[in-house]
């Protein structure tokens, strides 16, 4: 059974990378999270670039955040991704799977996955 | 909506973006009625507004026309014979007593009841997309009762490590599934 020991050991281990930690994310991940985007799905696009961002061990530059509604609740669920000194880059119709992809091309590989930005579903 | 666990995502974002620093979420299931609470600190509702705020055409969104979380939730709850209520007080009537309640009533029995879906993950989404509020999570049915209390989990961790750490998520993700798991053995 889960314990509250087992959190203050938790704390203990986080206590040195959360200096570490302090002014270094360079990039935004940000779900929208409103009506629409649950209704859509969002929850597990959400979910799976948390677990993604803390498998590949990116948590360091990588920030995953939720937003509302972003206004085009056709596309939902939205991401966008914010990169200081680079255009923001709006993901829309998500799924996890996507998100896996995003997370490996994009966040880790720094090549835009243009077949889900939102250019290139008004262009469809 | 899918599943009312994504009802329930919804109206607490609702309560986090009227302020509220501690949100309630108590589900009571008796044997064939369950019950739903949302209670909030927020910054409430006017009367006004109250009175406007199941009507989908109605929304104090900028970004779009339709306010659709509490007209899905109220449907779902009377879709299967149950009911829903609110009750707000807004900040500038009741400076020291503010906030709104939200409570649905569902006939589990009826063939168009929403399935709860994946309750456990709505809890953790709302904790990690906003490690600053507090939230208290009882599920309470007649195999026993699943509890959170952010709090307690602050007073571990302290200020050094927030609630949306995601060693922090994955506890609090077991702890819940855990006694869920309980349960379903009794």
């Amino acid at each position: 059974m889960k314990s509250l020991a087992e959190l203050a050991e938790i704390r203990e281990r986080m206590k040195n990378k959360v200096v570490l930690r302090e002014g270094g994310n360079d990039m935004r991940v940000v779900v929208g999270m409103a009506t629409c985007g649950i209704a859509a799905g969002a929850r597990p696009v959400l979910n799976a670039f948390v677990e993604g961002v803390n498998r590949e061990a990116l948590g360091d530059k990588v920030t995953v955040t939720q937003t509302g509604c972003i206004g085009i609740c056709q596309y939902e669920p939205v991401v966008e991704v914010f990169q200081a000194g680079k255009d923001k880059v709006t993901y829309v119709e998500m799924t996890a799977e996507k998100a896996e992809k995003v997370l490996q091309e994009h966040i880790k590989g720094g090549k835009v996955v243009e077949e889900y930005t939102i250019t290139n579903a008004k262009k469809a | 909506m899918k599943e009312l666990s994504l009802n329930i995502l919804d109206i607490a974002e609702n309560s986090v973006k009227a302020g509220a620093t501690l949100i309630g979420i108590e589900l009571d299931e008796t044997e064939n009625i369950l019950t739903l609470r949302i209670t909030d600190n927020g910054c409430g509702m006017t009367p006004e507004v109250l009175q406007s705020v199941t009507d989908p055409f109605y929304t104090t969104r900028t970004t779009r026309k339709v306010g659709l979380g509490l007209p899905l939730l109220k449907l779902a709850a009377e879709q299967t014979g149950g009911k829903m209520t609110i009750t707000s007080r807004h900040e500038t009537l009741f400076p020291k007593d503010h906030g709104t309640e939200v409570t649905a009533t569902f006939q589990t029995q009826h063939i168009d009841c929403t399935p709860m879906g994946d309750i456990v993950s709505s809890i953790v989404t709302l904790i990690q997309g906003n490690p600053d509020r507090e939230f208290v999570f009882r599920h309470k049915s007649r195999r026993g009762t699943v509890e959170l209390d952010t709090r307690q989990l602050r007073d571990v961790l302290g200020a050094d490590v927030p609630l949306n750490n995601f060693e922090v998520l994955q506890w609090i993700t077991e702890f819940l599934r855990e006694q869920y798991a309980g349960e379903e053995k009794l």
